[in-house]
């Protein structure tokens, strides 16, 4: 049989602290889904509502790209302040893939508190990934 | 077609793949791709940057109800998601060069492989009863509840399993799915981590792995939003529907009706990727 923790006093301190992180997480991921579903909806509902009786163009059969203001979160959050459905659609999805972001950042943060300096490179290591991803390719 | 028609037809065909994929443990995001190519005629591009977004969607609402039983392992998490948001962003970044034939072809033979992978039974192997340096050094070894206290367990195969989930990452960036089958695969396999270990920390780091990928789609104009949005809601509604059910459902016949679909869906990539429809 494999040991359990008792013998091990502050790995059980660590892994008390860890789960409490992970809980905090849990509901941080929980809202940054439930925000993202309603942002969306915020712009789907009216746009559907304005174009839904509209043919649908060749537009998603052919690849041409997104326009500009549809592709940069920064051009999106001017775009979708200008009321832009489609852009407040997007400003949903962008919020969506920021949560696991988030995420990174609070274990981050979790790491920092810990000392755990070797989790600390390991996490800055992804969140630089992260943001080279979502803010380095404005080509 | 008009537009609500098309955004109604998404959402019930996101929902259904959201549905199957959380009853059966495979995840919906492997048959958005094929779904929206095949039978609505959506250009690749856009079906996987929907398909990505739709991955972390699930992935993150899935959370929430895992990390309370606290099986999740988050150094071993953050540690493989440097290799998965690697490859995903390096998969992401080969999506723009790679012909389109060639990722539909990539695509139905992860599609037979996921098929076959689903029917498998999947074993327990012996968890390592020995400390691995390399996991030590990293602090990797942890415990997981059991009715009876806390369990604990060592880790190993630690390179052999960033190897691998360096190839998930690129398969997640290129194909816009979450590789949850081969992220756990690694774990249970090579690493030998107890099952529920294995399944919710896979969880976390699809939607991480995801992220990584999902950024450089926006940024490259194939995040399409009135295509994303119906995509996104139908897999979420639907695989929070399938958790519901879950608990009367019989695994078994729903994992054989899941790889009849994979099979096919898979056969049908392969036919447009050669013959370049």
């Amino acid at each position: 049989m494999p040991k359990t923790t008792q013998d091990n006093p502050q790995r059980d301190q660590l892994l008390q602290r860890d789960q409490l992180v992970e809980r905090i997480i849990g509901h941080l991921l929980r809202v940054g889904v439930i925000a993202a579903a309603l942002v969306a909806l915020v712009g789907g509902v009216p746009y559907l509502l304005a174009h839904g009786g509209d043919r649908v163009g060749a537009d998603y059969r052919a690849f041409h790209g997104e326009p500009t203001d549809l592709k940069y979160i920064s051009d999106i959050v001017v775009a979708a302040r200008q009321l832009d459905k489609p852009a407040i659609i997007q400003l949903g999805l962008v919020i969506l893939i920021l949560t696991p972001v988030a995420r990174v950042a609070f274990t981050l943060f979790a790491f920092l508190l810990e000392r755990d300096w070797t989790y600390v490179i390991a996490t800055l290591f992804v969140l630089a990934i992260l943001v080279a991803g979502l803010f380095g390719f404005r080509l | 077609m008009t537009i609500a028609t098309l955004t109604a037809l998404l959402f019930i065909g996101s929902l259904a793949a959201g549905f199957l994929g959380s009853l059966t443990g495979m995840g919906g995001g492997v048959v958005i791709v094929p779904l929206l190519t095949i039978f609505m005629g959506v250009d690749l591009r856009y079906a996987v940057g929907a398909s990505l977004v739709s991955v972390i969607a699930t992935s993150s609402a899935a959370a929430a109800a895992y990390v309370k039983d606290g099986y999740t392992n988050i150094r071993i998490g953050m540690f493989l998601e440097g290799a998965t948001t690697m490859g995903a962003m390096a998969g992401a970044v080969l999506a723009a060069f790679v012909p389109v034939a060639a990722i539909s072809i990539v695509f139905g033979l992860v599609l037979l492989w996921s098929a076959y992978l689903s029917m498998r039974p999947r074993a327990e192997s012996s968890t390592s009863e020995l400390p691995d340096r390399l996991a030590t050094w990293l602090r990797l070894d942890s415990t997981y509840p059991t009715p009876d206290g806390p369990q604990a367990y060592h880790v190993r195969g630690v390179p052999g399993g960033y190897a691998i989930m360096l190839v998930a990452g690129i398969l997640s960036g290129l194909l816009g799915i979450g590789s949850g089958a081969l992220k756990v695969l690694a774990m249970d396999q090579v690493m030998r981590l107890p099952f529920k270990v294995s399944t919710t920390t896979s969880n976390f780091m699809i939607g991480v792995t995801a992220a990584a990928g999902a950024g450089i789609y926006l940024n490259r104009g194939y995040v399409d939003p009135t295509l994303a949005m119906p995509v996104m809601l139908g897999v979420l509604v639907g695989a929070l529907l399938g958790a519901k059910v879950l608990v009367g459902a019989k695994p078994r016949v729903l994992r054989i009706i899941f790889a009849v679909v994979l099979v096919a869906l898979g056969a049908q990539m392969i036919y447009h990727g050669v013959t370049g429809n």
